[in-house]
This record gives structure tokens, C-alpha cells and sequence, in this order.
């Protein structure tokens, strides 16, 4: 199906400037985690030089070392993947649920809308983290089961949102006369509606990214994360005991979380602002 | 044989605080190339008849027939082969096209349900674009890029992509200006010479009905209060409402308008319909009301040929 | 006597994005005590913008004054800075708007509404507003105000809202009532029943009327004079009774043949104006209406018409209305006074 002129949209994004900037930064940490492989083969996780060595002290580490003498800037660059893919992945995921249990409940309305909405309520009362938390630790610890357990807890905003746009959309005039013509409840659910209900999900969905982030960085802080695996919430974690004295080691991953969660919700407020269309002037 | 029969037709509401009649017993027919005007004001249930008819919303009781077969528990498969007979445009037009869909899928759109090859679309969308009076490039543009009458066009091109028989017109003018109005009504009266179509043709705006309607049922509570040529219920309006409401339309006669002014206007306000008054639904505003009105609910009944009114005291 | 409201020259342009447009070109008109104007025309025309100017109502950005004068009884509303506005707005300017139940505070009782600006602008104390509110939903034709006092808008019909709201409009004896489409969201009994409260208040009460609206039978239900407007301009003026006898612009001719009229002949089409009403950035140079007028000549185009008086108390600014003044010498004499 056709859609608006999308370099329109695009202009109106770049406009604004803090959603360029958060672009930008994201656009650094994506490459930073495409190209680790590539300026830091091999595992991150093994030992490579001295321990506990600070930033810009030796030209090999430019970021230093850890206590057990890990490059940080090794372990920074493949966190990053981790980090990214663990987000994403789990924000579609949990997009994927959210957005399929809303668009039922707001369309059929009735003993469904009922039945999806104390479901959505039970997922909603318990606490996220500790939800994660209990799930990795019955699962495992790997990337796979974060990801489950992340989206599991991050959809029920995605639905209750959905929901709400689907029971606006389908009382307009375009979906009676869809049916009218003999189109099918899945044709107009996913063909007519859904359309014009992602705009506000989109939003949503990118500020779901930030908060995987965040859980996954909990998670692995914790020390339940993947240990085969870098990620910036298990550099936290393994620096804890370092803070008194090389501080760094927190304080790095640290910031590139800060970083990277500040430039998603500025992308975030940049994609509201274009495809929210009360804001658009006429 | 009637194109669309209507008998005994009820749709109610549940809502939280009791059950809404919409409609409370309809009965009408109508006839191939006819247009029927339903007027009415708010809550009379007029929308919600034409949305029963095109079986959009639950038939509590009743029954609906097209051309001759009864639709009222169709399933989606029958109904599928019933939906190219009567088709619907509404009244907002810019909530009646998809935002995110060209103006050129939205009216293929009906096509494409139907099955057709794409070449046979591509040629009856162009078709339809030069019938209704749009230029071929709006295939591509979105709903937002046209004005409201041009938008209203669109809604008729694909109400009658599939070449229905009766088209029902859920006030088509009504968010239009003046001179739009005038536009699109003269176009649609252009259709109905051209195609032979039947309108139900659904308004609060009598001026507008009496001008495109051949047949005229006046709406109120759920019910239909008297039916009539256009011209019988304009020059000799038998119930009290549908002389009320005759009375309340301003004209554009300013002498005209001077006289009427000495006739007080109808007092009251609609009666709620989850409580609708006992008897007679308009006795609790009627002027002539007498105490069998309370108590007996009039029926329509036949007065003269092709006029019918529900009223104990109407002549 | 002066003009209880007496509009100058007013304009009113549109910042936006893509340019400054004209929105409101050097439209003028008096409006005098006890007397209703009808102020006519389509979306777009401006008459919703001229409304808010008189108000100092107008959202800013975009919408500005930049030229022209608002004298009410004498004294200039743009002039005025906001907080003397303030206390000009209601005390002897209102306004009441077409969406009776969005006019007004959903999560306030009527009664409180009407108390709350009553206390506002009068030196009442609560009881003695109390008593005024009472007696203003009486007047308005409330039934039963003490028990309507403390209801919520959402439970009142569209138009009893519409009532409440001229209640507050009234409340302050102020001098100009401005109405903007106020009945066109109302069912067309409704609309009887709030016509005839406004022409009945506007009797007793003495207020000047500036009645805005699409509807011509509207026009000839509730007003004595009326301007139509087309583009931002005023393109006619005439007492009521002659403009719908004999309209001399093309434009006002058009919407009176387009509107459908009881007991017409009904084989005939409406007449159509065709084409659209031009985008404001893009208006025609001369008149705007040339690219839709039957009667537009080579002059039409290339310059805009000034408003002339064809007689007295009619203004029209067409080319073509010159070439008919022995039909307007003889329609006076047939309208008479």
C-alpha cells in the first residue's frame, strides 16, 4: 500500500534537533557494534594485557583495563552488540505480542476486550525487573532467554495503546464501508486499521528499545547475564568491586548506556513529533 | 417486485444504563430507480436504520430483503454475493477514506474484494473518476489533498464501483458548504438518470430531501411517523411533527419568514429513548395531544394512496 | 445615533509556513443597538477569523490584526491592551460558539459557569449572583433552573447547552452579542426554539447582534441587514429584504439559486457555483471570484472591484452589478420600508 510522502516525513524528523543528534549517536554505537568484529577480533573476553590499567595510559587500550586485564574498549564495542541486538530484538518481540493482543481486544471489543485486558493487567502487576529476573534465572542465563524475558514484560504498553487506537479506528466511516464491501475482520484488522494505528506504536516501540536496554543492563549487573557474552551491564558488574580505585570501569559502560538511552529517546520524541498528526500544522 | 423490503425491522443497544431502541418496528419498501428521502433529527434512529440495512450493525428482529431474498441472517458468504446490490456513502468524508490509502485503492477497493483482474480494476477506476467528475491524477494523490465536496466524490465512486441498485446516502451534504452541496446533489441526481440507480437518501436537511426525494418517511423515536409523495408532505403534512419540523426549517424568504414568526416553535426537547414516552412517542411535545395518545401507541396506517401517517387524530 | 459596534477597515493576515496570507482584507460594518447583522459566506471566507478579531480572540500565532479599527461605542478594541481586553470580553462583548457542549467546562456545574462570570464582572456577592444565575436560566427558557443549577454540560442536550452558554452571554447586559454559527450543530427544531430566544432577548435586552452563518434561511429568520463575504472581502451589503429579492453579486446570486427552497420546482437542478473557493496564498488578481463568476469580463480579471453603493445601504463590489440600475431603483420602490 502506498504511504505519505516519506522524504516529508523525513525533513520534518531532521528538523529537529534533537532527534538528529540522537541519530547521530546511534548511528555511532551502530557502527561501533558492526565493526567490533572487525577492530577487535577474536573474544573480548580474553586476557590481553595488564590489569587494572587506566584509560590513555598504553595506546593499545585506549579505555584501559579491567581487573583481570580484559580491554575495556574490546568488551565496550562487542557490548554494543549485545546491548543493540538484545534491544531490538526484544522490543520487536514485545511489539509483535503487544500489538496482536491490542488490535484484538480493541476490535472485537466485548468478553475479549475483557479477557485481554485483565490478562494485560496481571503482566502489568508484577514487578518488571524481578519478572525478568525470575525468568532468567528458571530459564538460564543467555541471550536468547533475556530477550524472552524482556518482551514478555514490555508489551502490555504496546497493547494498551494499540487498543486504544483500534477502538477509535473502528468506528470511522472507512472500516464500515470496508465491511460493507464483504472484507474480512483479518483484511481490515491488519490491511485497513493497523496502518493507520503504528504511527504512536512506532514511538513507543523505539522507547521500548531504551528500557531493554536498561533491563538487560540490570540483568547483567546482576551477574545473571550471559557469560560467554560482553555487554555493558556485565562490564558494570564486574567493575563493582573496582569502584574505589579504577572507577573507570564503571564509569565507561556507564555513560555509553546513558548515552545511548538518551539518544533513543530523543529519536523517539523526533519520530512523535512527525508521525503524530495532531502536532502537524494544516 | 421491490428492490429493498423492509418489515418490522428493530435494532437495539444495550448500554450500561438499559436497552436503546434504535429502531422500533420500520416497515417500508422500496422501488427500483426511487428515491426515498428518511428525515428526522437526532436520535430518531434514521443512521442507524440505513447501517441495519447494510446489515452493519445486529438485526434484533425484522427482516430485510434485496431484491427479493432475504438478507437478514445471511452469513459473510452469502452476504458477499448480495453486498454488490446496495452499497452506502457517509456522511464525513474525510473518516470515510482510509488516510493511509490513495484515493485510486480506495475506490478499487470493493473491486478487488469482488475478485476482479487488475487491468479490468485499472479501467473501471478510471471510469468511475471521470463519472463523478475528478481528474485521472487523483488515483495517486491521498484524501487529505482534496476538499470536502471533492472527497464526497470520491465516496460516491466507490459506492458505485460495483454497480449497485440502491446506493443509501447517510447525509452525503450535510458537512458540505452551500454551493457544494448543490454540486455533489446534482451529481448524484446525474447518476440516477445515467445508472438507474435507487437512493435512500438519509437528512436532517428537508430542504435538501424534498428536492431530490420522489418519496419522503419522516422519523421519530425509532419510528416512522407518516410517509408521502415529496410534494404531499410538503403542501399537506398530515402528523404533528412532520408539521412542526416543516415549520422550524428557516427559508430563504424573508417575508415568508415574518409571517411564520407568530407560530410559537415546537417546544420540549427529544424524550430520552431509554425511556421512551408510553403511547404515542410525540405526545409528550404534541400540540393536539388527547388522553388516547397517552395511553394507545398509534399505528401507520393508510390514509390515501401512498400516504401514511401513525397518528389517532390526523386526518 | 452611533453604532453600538462599528468595525473599520479591519485585517487580518495568517503567518504561516509558506507565506503571509491575506485572510481578512479591509472589512468594515456597523452594527447598531437592537439590531442583528448576518454576516454570510462559506469555509474559508473568513467570517469565523473576523468573529475572534472583534474579540481579540485570535490564535496567535497564526492569526493577527494587523490593520483597521473595532470600535465599540467609540472606543478601539485593538488598541486595547490585553488586560483591559479581559475586562471587556463578556462585560460588554460575548460570544457564544457553535459547540455548545465544548464552549463550556465539563467538569463544572452549569450553575457555577454562570455564577463564576457573573461574579467576574458584576459587583454581585455570591448570594446575589446566585439569585441573577437562577433568574438568567429562567430567562433563557430553562425549565426548572434550581435543579438544572447543579447539573454537568454532558448531561444537558445540545441545546440547552446552547442556552446556558447565551445565559452567560447575557448575564452582564453587555452591549454586542457575537454568534458564531450557533445554531448549526443543533437539530432544526432546536434551532427554531434558540432563534426565537435570541430575537426575544435581543428585544427586551437591546443588544446589538453579529450573527455569522453559512444558512441564508437563518439569515432571513433572524436578521435585519447582511454582509456576504467571499475570499477575506465583503463582497455585498444589503437590508435583508432586499438582498433576497434582488442579490446583485454574481456570488450571492449563486448561493441563493444553490440553496434548495421549499415547494421549488423540483425537476430543476441546483444551480451550481462551479470550481472552488481559492486557496488564500493563491488568490486571482482582480476580483476574487472571476475564475467562478458567469458573468466575469476582461476588467474582472485584471482589477478588483471596490465596494461602491449601488443605492443606499447597498454595498457591492462587482464590475458587473453597475450594469443593473434600473432593476435596483425599481426593487427599492417594491420593498418599499
Amino acid at each position: 500500500m502506498a504511504m505519505q510522502p516519506r522524504f516529508e516525513m523525513m525533513r520534518r524528523f531532521l528538523r529537529n534537533r534533537g532527534a538528529m543528534m540522537g541519530s547521530l549517536i546511534l548511528g555511532a554505537v551502530v557502527v561501533i557494534a558492526l565493526l567490533a568484529p572487525v577492530v577487535y577480533p577474536g573474544d573480548p573476553l580474553r586476557i590481553v594485557g595488564p590489569a587494572e590499567l587506566w584509560p590513555f595510559q598504553d595506546a593499545r587500550f585506549p579505555f584501559g583495563t579491567d581487573a583481570l586485564g580484559r580491554d575495556i574498549a574490546a568488551m565496550l564495542a562487542h557490548g554494543a552488540r549485545t546491548t543493540l541486538l538484545i534491544g531490538i530484538l526484544a522490543s520487536a518481540a514485545s511489539t509483535v505480542i503487544g500489538i496482536t493482543v491490542g488490535a484484538v481486544a480493541g476490535y472485537y471489543g466485548g468478553w475479549v476486550d475483557e479477557a485481554a485486558m485483565r490478562g494485560t493487567e496481571l503482566f502489568q502487576t508484577i514487578p518488571n525487573l524481578i519478572f525478568i529476573l525470575t525468568i532468567v534465572v528458571i530459564l538460564g542465563p543467555s541471550i536468547a532467554h533475556i530477550i524472552v524475558a524482556i518482551g514478555v514484560v514490555s508489551w502490555t504498553s504496546i497493547a494498551r495503546l494499540t487498543r486504544a487506537e483500534f477502538l477509535t479506528l473502528r468506528n470511522r466511516d472507512f472500516v464500515q464501508a470496508c465491511r460493507a464491501m464483504g472484507l474480512g475482520d483479518g483484511a481490515i484488522i491488519v490491511g485497513e486499521i493497523l496502518p493507520n494505528a503504528l504511527p504512536p506504536v512506532i514511538v513507543l516501540s523505539s522507547l521500548i528499545i531504551a528500557g531493554a536496554v536498561l533491563f538487560e543492563s540490570a540483568v547483567s549487573f546482576l551477574g545473571l547475564g550471559d557469560p560467554n557474552v560482553a555487554s555493558w551491564g556485565k562490564l558494570i558488574g564486574d567493575g563493582r568491586e573496582l569502584i574505589r580505585t579504577s572507577w573507570y570501569v564503571c564509569t565507561i559502560p556507564g555513560l555509553a548506556i546513558v548515552v545511548t538511552v538518551l539518544s533513543l529517546n530523543l529519536i523517539g520524541d523526533g519520530l512523535n513529533d512527525v508521525l503524530n498528526p495532531r502536532l502537524r500544522d494544516r | 417486485m421491490p428492490l429493498l423490503s423492509v418489515r418490522d425491522l428493530e435494532v437495539a443497544f444495550p448500554t450500561r444504563r438499559g436497552v436503546v431502541h434504535a429502531v422500533n418496528g420500520v416497515s417500508f419498501d422500496i422501488a427500483p430507480g426511487e428515491t426515498v428521502g428518511l428525515v428526522g433529527e437526532s436520535g430518531c434512529g434514521k443512521s442507524t436504520l440505513g447501517r441495519a440495512i447494510m446489515r452493519l450493525v445486529p438485526i434484533a428482529a425484522g427482516e430485510v430483503s434485496v431484491a427479493g431474498r432475504d438478507i437478514t441472517h445471511l452469513g459473510r458468504r452469502a452476504m458477499r454475493a448480495v453486498r454488490p446490490l446496495v452499497q452506502m456513502i457517509f456522511q464525513d468524508s474525510l473518516g470515510a477514506l482510509n488516510p493511509r490509502a490513495t484515493v485510486g485503492r480506495s475506490i478499487a477497493q470493493p473491486l478487488v474484494v469482488a475478485g476482479w483482474p487488475r487491468d479490468r480494476i485499472h479501467a473501471r477506476v478510471a471510469t468511475l473518476l471521470s463519472e463523478v467528475g475528478l481528474p485521472r491524477d487523483a488515483v495517486d494523490r491521498f484524501p487529505h489533498e482534496f476538499s470536502g465536496g471533492q472527497r464526497q466524490r470520491i465516496g460516491i465512486a466507490r459506492a458505485l464501483a460495483l454497480e449497485p441498485k440502491l446506493v443509501i446516502c447517510d447525509e452525503p451534504v450535510s458537512a458540505l458548504d452551500v454551493s457544494v452541496r448543490a454540486q455533489v446533489v446534482n451529481l448524484l441526481a446525474d447518476l440516477k438518470a445515467a445508472l438507474g440507480v435507487s437512493y435512500l437518501f438519509i437528512s436532517h436537511d428537508l430542504s435538501v430531501v424534498e428536492h431530490v426525494a420522489d418519496r419522503v418517511m419522516v422519523m421519530y423515536l425509532g419510528r416512522i411517523v407518516e410517509t408521502g409523495t415529496a410534494e404531499m408532505i410538503w403542501r399537506a403534512p398530515r402528523h404533528p411533527y412532520t408539521k412542526a419540523l416543516l415549520a422550524a426549517v428557516p427559508s430563504p424568504d424573508p417575508a415568508a419568514q415574518r409571517k411564520r414568526a407568530a407560530v410559537p416553535p415546537l417546544q420540549g426537547e427529544l424524550p430520552s429513548p431509554l425511556a421512551p414516552p408510553s403511547g404515542c412517542p410525540f405526545h409528550t411535545r404534541c400540540s393536539i395531544a388527547v388522553e388516547r395518545c397517552r395511553r394507545e401507541r398509534p399505528v401507520l396506517e393508510e390514509r390515501a394512496r401512498g400516504a401514511s401517517v401513525a397518528c389517532h387524530l390526523a386526518a | 445615533m452611533a453604532p453600538a459596534l462599528d468595525v473599520r477597515a479591519l485585517q487580518i493576515s495568517l503567518f504561516t509556513r509558506v507565506g503571509v496570507l491575506p485572510a481578512v482584507d479591509r472589512v468594515s460594518f456597523t452594527v447598531g443597538a437592537g439590531e442583528t447583522l448576518a454576516l454570510v459566506g462559506e469555509s474559508g471566507c473568513g467570517k469565523s477569523l473576523t468573529a475572534l478579531a472583534l474579540m481579540r480572540l485570535l490564535p496567535d500565532p497564526p492569526a493577527r490584526i494587523v490593520g483597521g479599527e473595532v470600535r465599540l461605542d467609540g472606543e478601539d478594541l485593538v488598541r486595547l491592551d490585553e488586560r483591559t481586553m479581559q475586562g471587556m470580553r463578556t462585560k460588554r462583548i460575548s460570544m457564544i460558539f457553535q459547540d455548545p457542549a465544548g464552549s463550556l467546562n465539563p467538569v463544572v456545574s452549569v450553575g457555577r459557569q454562570l455564577v463564576e462570570v457573573i461574579e467576574a464582572h458584576t459587583d454581585l456577592g455570591r448570594r446575589a449572583a446566585i439569585d441573577r444565575a437562577l433568574e438568567l436560566l429562567d430567562l433563557v427558557r430553562i425549565a426548572d433552573p434550581r435543579s438544572r443549577f447543579g447539573e454537568f454540560p454532558h448531561r444537558l442536550s445540545g441545546g440547552m447547552c446552547q442556552r446556558v452558554m447565551i445565559a452567560m452571554a447575557i448575564a452582564c447586559g453587555q452591549r454586542v452579542l457575537i454568534a458564531d454559527e450557533p445554531t448549526t450543530a443543533l437539530d432544526v427544531t432546536v434551532q427554531a426554539q434558540v432563534l426565537a430566544l435570541l430575537q426575544r432577548l435581543q428585544g427586551e435586552i437591546g443588544m446589538a447582534m453579529l450573527f455569522i452563518t453559512h444558512d441564508l434561511g437563518v439569515v432571513a429568520q433572524v436578521a435585519q441587514r447582511v454582509a456576504v463575504m467571499y475570499a477575506g472581502r465583503k463582497v455585498e451589503e444589503a437590508t435583508v429584504d432586499a438582498l433576497f429579492a434582488a442579490p446583485l453579486h454574481p456570488y450571492t446570486r449563486g448561493l441563493l439559486a444553490a440553496t434548495p427552497k421549499a415547494g421549488e420546482d423540483r425537476a430543476a437542478r441546483l444551480t451550481e457555483i462551479p470550481g472552488m473557493v481559492p486557496p488564500l496564498g493563491n488568490l486571482p488578481t482582480g476580483c476574487a471570484f472571476a475564475p467562478r463568476c458567469p458573468v466575469a469580463g476582461q476588467r474582472c480579471w485584471a482589477e478588483r472591484p471596490a465596494l461602491t453603493e449601488a443605492a443606499p445601504g447597498r454595498l457591492v463590489a462587482c464590475f458587473a452589478a453597475d450594469a443593473v440600475p434600473d432593476r435596483i431603483a425599481s426593487d427599492a420602490a417594491v420593498v418599499g420600508s
